[in-house]
């Protein structure tokens, strides 16, 4: 069983495995994620640019914090701090979702500022509340030349999602090598979980990509 | 004050684990390099196969995530006869990954160079080699400078998962500190500030390396002026 780097037997035998663990943990934790970091990443985008300084300079340095440290060491951080209670996948996929949100407030923050200044004088001519302005005029504007680039960061969180395992969490990577220790064995489980990131996220690139052609004005 | 003690005593490996971070970083970082330069080159040349083989390989590194890379290299390598240091696993793991996102900030920002540029340079018959390294690389390194810092940053985070290859790097460090002192906020705080501060130095030097690019360009000012004490001429701070 050893003597063989690639079995094909092992390989069916590990398929169902990782899909399971890629359905159940890695998009459970992806989608999730994403909800949390697009619509948080919104929230810092729009406090940052309406907000008092008071509040609106702490807001960038922490998301500045967090765009600079490591995915890896916050999860560690946050997993320790919090009562060993807390459920991990959660804690994941939150973290997951702040962390993503950094990155995301600045594809909003260049969109925002994409909108012409006269959309903005516009609106206070019409006499519009902030509130409106942002829900009517602004948001619907910037989203359209956002979503590709949220796109990019979803896929690339979607890549990110292995490094849950330090945490524990069995997803689909961790499984693989939980699966190739069993086994002795890690070329079908690696190489499987590779082609299923592969699969999974070179077709939604391509869909991204067309998508930012024909958004582009 | 006992966790200062204790930063005390484990400051020795903490800064081994600073070197092995630093390591990871820059070796996985000129690995990168060189790898998005050639295959961003690749992906622009003119006979189908070799910008298909760059593509291949582009969508493929990147496609699949980089724990997985790692893990390949580090488990199913050996398997086929080649064994690698821990170290360089994980230089090349990084160096192919962020390499092949580089791939395509070098291809966009080569193709981001006005068309007038290559007209020009064929107009003066220059050699293609000549062309690229004299007209349009020079442009095309100043529009790609941020991208690329961004992604040398992203390296530098991803760096935090050579443990799983039994790298005693920063992270590993950290979480020895946090046994050590059942300090959470402290021992990740410090490792936090350390991750953050290489970050800002990675990225105080990038900027150096694009003012300077962009002065050869004769756009903005040098690097000395940049970096100078006194007050920046008025001139130069529309650039800025």
């Amino acid at each position: 069983m050893m003597g063989e780097v690639w079995s094909w037997e092992r390989a069916i035998d590990v398929l169902p495995v990782l899909l399971e663990a890629f359905l159940k943990v890695t998009l459970v934790a992806t989608v999730v994620g994403s909800i949390i970091a697009a619509i948080l990443g919104l929230v810092v985008a729009i406090v940052r640019r309406s907000a008092p300084a008071f509040i609106a300079k702490p807001v960038h340095w922490v998301m500045q914090f967090i765009r600079m440290t490591p995915l890896v060491v916050q999860l560690l951080f946050v997993y320790y701090a919090l009562p060993s209670t807390v459920p991990r996948l959660w804690i994941g996929i939150g973290v997951l979702g702040v962390h993503y949100a950094s990155y995301m407030a600045e594809v909003y923050r260049a969109g925002i500022e994409s909108i012409p200044k006269g959309q903005w004088e516009a609106a206070t001519a019409l006499s519009m509340s902030p509130t409106r302005t942002w829900r009517k005029v602004v948001i619907p504007q910037a989203l359209r030349a956002t979503i590709p680039a949220l796109g990019t960061w979803v896929i690339s969180m979607f890549k990110d999602t292995p490094f849950l395992m330090v945490i524990f969490i069995v997803e689909m990577v961790s499984r693989a090598q939980s699966y190739g220790s069993q086994v002795f064995a890690y070329t079908e489980a690696f190489t499987i979980a590779g082609l299923i990131f592969l699969a999974a996220s070179y077709p939604t690139s391509i869909l991204v990509r067309r998508l930012e052609d024909r958004l582009a004005y | 004050m006992d966790n200062l003690e204790a930063l005390q005593n484990a400051w020795p490996r903490l800064l081994d684990g600073i070197v092995i971070t630093l390591q990871l970083t820059l070796g996985g970082g000129a690995l990168a390099f060189a790898v998005a330069v050639t295959f961003g080159l690749m992906a622009l040349h003119g006979s189908v196969w070799v910008r298909g083989a760059a593509r291949t390989l582009i969508e493929f590194f990147r496609g699949t995530s980089l724990l997985v890379q790692l893990f390949w290299l580090f488990y199913v390598l050996p398997l086929l006869g080649v064994t690698l240091e821990p170290a360089v696993t994980g230089i090349l793991a990084l160096g192919l990954n962020y390499g092949a996102y580089g791939a395509e900030v070098v291809r966009g920002s080569i193709n981001a160079v006005p068309k007038g540029q290559w007209e020009v340079s064929t107009a003066l018959s220059l050699r293609p080699v000549h062309r690229m390294r004299r007209i349009i690389w020079p442009q095309a390194w100043a529009i790609m400078i941020p991208s690329l810092t961004n992604l040398l940053i992203m390296l530098l985070k991803g760096t935090a998962v050579a443990n799983v290859i039994l790298l005693h790097d920063l992270t590993y460090v950290t979480e020895q500190l946090r046994r050590a002192t059942g300090d959470t906020f402290f021992s990740y705080g410090v490792s936090m500030i350390i991750y953050f501060l290489i970050a800002c130095v990675l990225v105080l030097g990038a900027n150096a390396i694009e003012a300077r690019a962009k002065h050869k360009l004769g756009r903005g000012p040098s690097l000395r002026e940049v970096l100078r004490l006194r007050p920046a001429p008025v001139a130069a701070k529309g650039v800025a």
